[in-house]
Parts: structure tokens; sequence; C-alpha cells
């Protein structure tokens, strides 16, 4: 350990901390921009600056190592005059539009700007002007309220493996952008929002559907109903003053009645069926000498991804749609003759906590046999946040109320989708029940559970000789470890599960932001409690124990795995390389 | 466009030149720092960064394409475009300037038929514009790769490319 003194107050830590950290660890604030810790300590917005006795000039105390006796000081004129010239210099290049932006009173720079009493704009520069990027369906770039952090940079690169962000040309002119300065359609981004939910600013969003549901509400002709995926429940809550992890099911179902859906269904009950299919795909795979290690395909950031750096690796995948998309056939088949509507007269929203959602109901791949897309629109859950908000709803006030049938009860094993390892989780309450004939009595597999990289594990399945031998992993970077063991024949797994984001759901592109992303593990953490407190609080435990996803197979779809689960509940998927198209020349 | 894509890599495949850059690359696999001298080896060799050329950089030192554009675009010493085989250099120092550089360089435009930064469809000449180069005493003056062309009029120009 070393002792140094930070306006006064002595604190020790131990030797390689930087000024930063030693700072917070005593208690005392400095604003950062650019800085994530492990991932992007560069010292590029010089907000951080400090003065030390001793030494010239003004330091950055991300990238400055404390040192024994060191004297900091922290709120010197020299240092308030030096950090309010730095960041009014910012604001200087940055469109002045706050009130309507999407981040507005949600903005880093907003909120320095107010910490720092920025109150007068000294510096009239010259103004970038770049065109925005809407090329993609999840992700809308606008340049010109970049601030230059490589935030997205670094995630991309270092969390998510996939690196097609970076800086480029230098001096004025520099940007971050896609690589060759392509817009994001044209390069290999999985469309995944990590970069979204770091960036301190409007620079990157996600692309708005609200109108869109807006205008279909206000359609008399349709009947329009909506889905809310298992993670979106214990995060909504947060942009109305819950704490994270609190779970808000019944009100969030309350004020989707309120603005106006007429059916309110559950994405977790697809997600109970997703494991009735996927289950059954792993033991046939099992027996009958098919692929393995059979991988998991819930994840739609995660599918783009093998499509594009693994694409020899594609059958692996389980060939089940995801849970959203599952939901969006049956809704436009079974529930539609149900009720005897006309499938061209529904109107399915889907409230995700992921962008790469929005891309995955695009696909081609997802168009039912009607020629509808399973699923319409698809919202994250900011956008749903903000829909209540603008409709005047007071989202604490309102009563619980109970999702809609025949898509509405699930059980435990579907809510834990939303965190990584459920999947693996409720698959295998599942196959150990079918597999040995016995009751599984500690539902609860530990092992698969929680923030560490890739988790492994072993279960016997009593009644034979079969130890399942399965792995799970989350945040690109992290699956690519297992995928180049396979490639390698390394892999000696039966089963795997990959979501894209660290954390799985719970933290996708489309949640509520971390109010400081320095504590983003935290409140995945609490998230993940959250649907862990969800799963208990269920009287159902096991997804094959749903009696709505039995009814449907005895009234509807027939056999597991049959002809006709098959044609609507299973897909395929696309080789799509890793580069695209020429990026431009100069 | 998958055939398309094929038909590419047979050509690049015979190109002597791809062979050339993969050993390269190789010689540089395991070093630290490697990308902006294995970029400047890989100009060498094909006299601009062919977005090609970038890709393999990437995959082979396993780094993300964007950021060996992102060094590409940083360094002005890289080009992306091709170069032509000869370089002409204007120089807009103060001095040439003052004494009619201008002219120089618009007549180098007209004659070329392109603009500064751009290579002529032959391949010829890449027009490029230079800081002063010390020969004040010449002004204005223009170089073409190591020669250097002084006291200029815009009449000169022609018959100074034909040297070429
Ligand atoms: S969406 Fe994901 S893959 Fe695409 S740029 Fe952002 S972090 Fe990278
Ligand atoms: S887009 Fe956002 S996260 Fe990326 S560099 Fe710009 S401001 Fe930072």
């Amino acid at each position: 350990m070393i002792k140094l003194t930070i306006d006064g107050v002595t604190v020790a830590v131990p030797e390689g901390t930087d000024v930063l950290a030693a700072a917070k660890a005593a208690g005392i604030r400095i604003p950062t921009l650019c800085y994530m810790e492990k991932y992007n300590e560069i010292g590029a917005c010089r907000l951080c600056l400090v003065e030390v006795k001793g030494m010239r000039g003004l330091l950055a105390a991300c990238t400055l190592q404390a040192s024994d006796g060191m004297e900091v000081y922290t709120n010197t004129p020299a240092v308030r005059e030096a950090r309010r010239t730095n960041l009014e210099l910012l604001l200087s290049d940055h469109p002045q539009d706050c009130l309507i932006c999407v981040r507005n009173g949600q903005c880093e720079l907003q909120s320095l700007a107010e910490e720092m009493g920025i109150r007068r704009q000294r510096f009239e520069g010259e103004k970038s002007a770049y065109p925005l990027d809407h090329s993609t369906l999840s992700i809308m770039r606008d340049p010109n309220k970049c601030v230059l952090c490589r935030r997205c940079v670094a995630v991309c690169k270092q969390v998510q493996g996939v690196g097609v962000l970076g800086a480029v040309e230098r001096g004025f002119d520099t940007i971050v952008a896609p690589e060759g300065g392509c817009l994001l359609h044209d390069v290999a981004c999985v469309l995944c929002g990590q970069c979204v939910m770091v960036c301190p600013t409007g620079a990157l969003a996600e692309v708005d559907n609200t109108e869109e549901v807006f205008a279909a509400l206000n359609d008399k002709s349709k009947h329009v109903i909506v889905q809310t995926a298992p993670a979106v429940r214990v995060a909504i809550g947060e942009e109305f003053g819950y704490p994270p992890g609190t779970i808000v099911t019944g009100k969030m179902v309350s004020a989707l009645r309120r603005l106006g859906f007429q059916a309110v269904f559950d994405t977790d009950f697809a997600a109970d069926l997703t494991i009735w299919e996927e289950a059954n795909e792993l033991l046939e795979r099992l027996n009958n000498g098919g692929t393995l290690p059979m991988i998991t395909s819930c994840s739609p950031g995660w599918i783009k991804f093998i499509e594009h750096y693994y694409p020899d690796l594609i059958e692996h995948l389980s060939t089940c749609k995801s849970p959203q998309q599952m939901l969006g056939a049956l809704a436009k088949t079974y529930y539609a003759e149900k009720i005897g509507v006309s499938p061209e007269d529904i109107f399915l929203v889907s409230v995700m906590p992921c962008t790469a959602k929005k891309f995955e109901r695009a696909r081609p791949e997802m168009v039912g046999e009607s020629g509808l897309p399973d699923v319409d629109i698809v919202l994250t859950t900011r956008e749903l946040a903000r829909m209540i908000k603008v409709a005047g709803i007071d989202l604490p006030q309102l009563p619980d109320s109970d999702f809609d049938s025949p898509l509405g009860l699930s059980t435990g094993a579907g809510v834990i989708f939303g965190a990584t390892g459920g999947v693996m989780e409720a698959a295998l309450r599942t196959a150990y029940e079918w597999v040995s004939g016995e009751a599984l009595t500690n539902v609860e597999l530990e092992a698969v559970r929680g923030l560490s990289g890739v988790k492994e594990a072993e279960v016997k399945l009593p009644g034979t000789d079969i130890t399942l031998r399965v792995a799970v992993a989350h945040g690109l970077a992290n699956a690519r470890q297992l995928l180049d063991k396979i490639r390698t024949g390394k892999a000696d797994y039966h089963f795997i599960e990959i979501m894209a984001c660290p954390g799985g759901c719970i933290s996708g592109g489309g949640q509520p932001r971390p109010a400081d992303v320095n504590e983003f593990n935290a409140l995945r953490e609490q998230r993940i409690k959250g649907v862990y407190r969800a799963d208990r609080d269920l009287p159902l435990r096991k997804s094959h124990e749903n009696p709505a996803v039995k009814e449907l197979y005895d009234t509807y779809l027939g056999e597991i795995g049959g002809e006709r689960a098959h044609h609507l509940l299973h897909t395929n998927y696309t080789v799509r390389g890793k580069y695209l198209r020429t990026i431009r020349q100069h | 466009m998958m055939e398309a894509k094929q038909c590419q890599g047979c050509q690049q495949m015979r190109d002597p030149r791809y062979e050339q850059l993969d050993e390269l690359i190789k010689s540089y696999q395991d070093k630290k720092g490697a990308l902006v001298p294995l970029l400047h080896e890989a100009q060498e060799i094909f006299g601009y960064l062919p977005e090609e050329v970038q890709r393999r950089v990437a995959d082979g030192l396993g780094i993300p394409l964007s950021e060996v554009y992102g060094v590409a675009t940083f360094y002005s010493l890289f080009s992306l475009k091709p170069r032509g085989k000869h370089k002409i250099g204007v120089c807009l120092g103060t001095a040439c300037y003052v004494r009619g550089a201008g002219a120089i360089l618009a007549e180098l435009e007209k004659q070329l038929g392109i603009r500064v930064n751009d290579t002529t469809a032959d391949g010829k000449f890449t027009l490029e514009i230079t800081r002063c180069i010390g020969a004040c005493g010449l002004s204005p003056v223009m170089t073409v790769d190591e020669d250097v062309f002084g006291r200029l009029t815009p009449e000169k120009i022609k018959e100074i490319l034909a040297r070429y």
C-alpha cells in the first residue's frame, strides 16, 4: 500500500492505483467523460485534470499513477479553469439542441456542463457537419454529437470482440466511425447496442419506432397487441424512479393496457415453449449423432455475430427461433384462429431489452406462411418508457394486472432467460426430468449464474450414463473463447449458451442506461437478482410444467419437434462474412 | 456477389505482390507495434494501401480493420489511393506563393486533367502540394520525384511534363 493526500485527505491505496481511483477511495469526485475503468483509460477528454505538488502543469488523473507521499489538488483555480475551458471547447463543436435531443436530461455532457457551472459560450468555433447515419434498423449515429471519447470503440472491440468502430482521420476532421468511414449498415456490426449503452451523449441511440406504434394504436382497423421480454420487467422501473432490479411486471402490464393494447402477452410464455423445442432438439442430437455442441439461438446479436465471424460453425446453432419470434408466429396463427381475427389485422409490437431484435424482426427468415412478418415492430425498454411518459401515464400509481391468455402464462424458467446462464438453467431443468424421469428438487444451477465471462458445469442425468457438459458465455469477446475452442476441436461440451450482451438481456442495448458506466456491473447484478427473485416468486419453475404450453401442443402444434412446430418455431441462418463492401476511398 | 469475390481472390493469388505481402505479414506477426512499419512496407510493395491489403494486414495481425483504417488515415504518409509513377509536388510556401505558384498549380491541373491529390488515369502522375523545400531562391518551384524545377512560368509546364 502507498499513502497520498488528495485535497488534504490522506488515503492508502495499493501500488499501481491511478489518482482517479485513489480520489474515489478518498470520497473525492473528479469529473470524467471518456474514462471507463479497464477499458478506456486514455486521458482523452482532459476533464479529470489535477494539480500535483512538485509536478509541472496539470495532469490527467485517470492516467497518472499514485505514488507514496504524493500531494494532489483537485479543486484549485487553475484546475477549475482548465477543466471548464476543455469542456467549453467540446461544447463549441457540439450542436446546442439539447431540448430536442434523445438524451435530454440523461446526457453526461449536459450534466458536466451543469456540474461545472457553465453559463456562457466563450468559444464560437467551426462546427462539424456530418450526415446522420440511419442505415440500420437498430442504431442511429449522429457524429455531430460525438465528443470523441472512444468509449464505444473500446466496448465494441474489447467487450464484444467485434471492433468495427474506430477513429478516422485526424485533427479537426477526426471522427469516430464504422471502419472505412462507412455507414454502420455496411460493416459487420452485430447491432448489439452496447456502444449505445456507454455513449455519454446523443451520438449513438436506438432507432425510435414509437411514432409507428402510436399510429398503430390509433388505427381502429387493427387488433394491436404486445409482448414483453423477461428482462424488461426488472429494468423499466428505473425510468420511473424505482431502484434497479425492482420487479414492476404488474404495473407495466397495466401501463400497456392504458396505452391501448388489446392484449398483453408475455415473451416468457414463448421462452417456456423454446425450452420444449430446444431441450428436445438437444436430446435428439445426443441420440442421433447430431452436431455438438449445440448452441442457443435466442440472442439476435449473437446470431448476427456467428453469421459474420464464425459462419463455419452455423451448424452448431439450435434451429429454434428466439422466443420473440415464436410468440409472433403463434400470434398470427394460433391466437388469430382462436379469436377469429384475420392475421393481416393483427399488429404485434414487441418490447425488448435489445436493439438487435429490431433487426431480427425484419429478417426474411421471420416471415410466416401468410407472407406476414411474425412481429411488426420492436420497441426497446427505453422507448416504451418514453411512450408511457408521453401518454401521461404515471406508472408507479398504477395497480398491478396480469398478462392475457393464451400467450401470457409462464414459469420461473421463462423469466430467467433474461440473465446470462438462464436459458441453460431452464433447459437443464427440463432435460433432466425428461431424460431421467425423476423430479429435480433443487432447480437452482448456481454454477451457470453470475458475471464471470465463461462458466462451465457438468450435470449427471440419473438413470442414464450421460453426464452433460455445458458452458455459458456472455459478451461476444467471451463467446470467442468458446468458439475458438470449437474450431480447434478442443470443446467437448454438449450444450453452450451464448448471449451477446454482458450479463445477458438484463443489460441489453435497449435497456435503461447506467447512471455511471463505471458502476455498470453493480447495476447488472441488481437486475440479475431481480430476475432470480421473479423466478422464485412463481409457483411453477420448470418450462415443461407450463399448462398453457401443454395445451398449445395438445390442441394446435401436435408433437414436440413435429412438422407444425418445425414450420412455425424453427428457422435457418445466413452466411454473411466479415467484410461486406468496399470501403470508401479517400 | 460470391462469384465476383472468388474471381478477385484468384487474381490476387496470381499477383506475386500478395505473396510478398503475406510473407511480410508473417514476419511481423508476433512483434509489438507492428502496424505502422508493416503498413509502410506494404505501401512500398503496392504504392498505396488498397482495401484488400488493409484486410490482410488486419486478419494477419488479428486486429480489427477499423484499427488499420484508423492508422492509415491518421498518418499522411499513407495513401489509400493508387499513386502515379511520378509524384509532382508544387511548393505553396510563402515565397513560391507570392511569385505565382498558384498559376503553376492551375496549369498543372489543366494539363493533367486532375485535381490536387489525384492521379492521372494512365497512372503516370500524382499531383500534390508540398511545404517549402528550401529552394526559395528559385521560386516558384515544383518537384517531380527527386528533380527540382525552378523559376517556373506556366508556359514551361508542358515541356517539363513531356520529359517523363
Ligand atoms: S452495435 Fe455492437 S457491434 Fe455494432 S458497433 Fe455497437 S458495439 Fe459494435
Ligand atoms: S459515439 Fe459516443 S461513445 Fe463513441 S466516441 Fe462519440 S461520444 Fe464517445
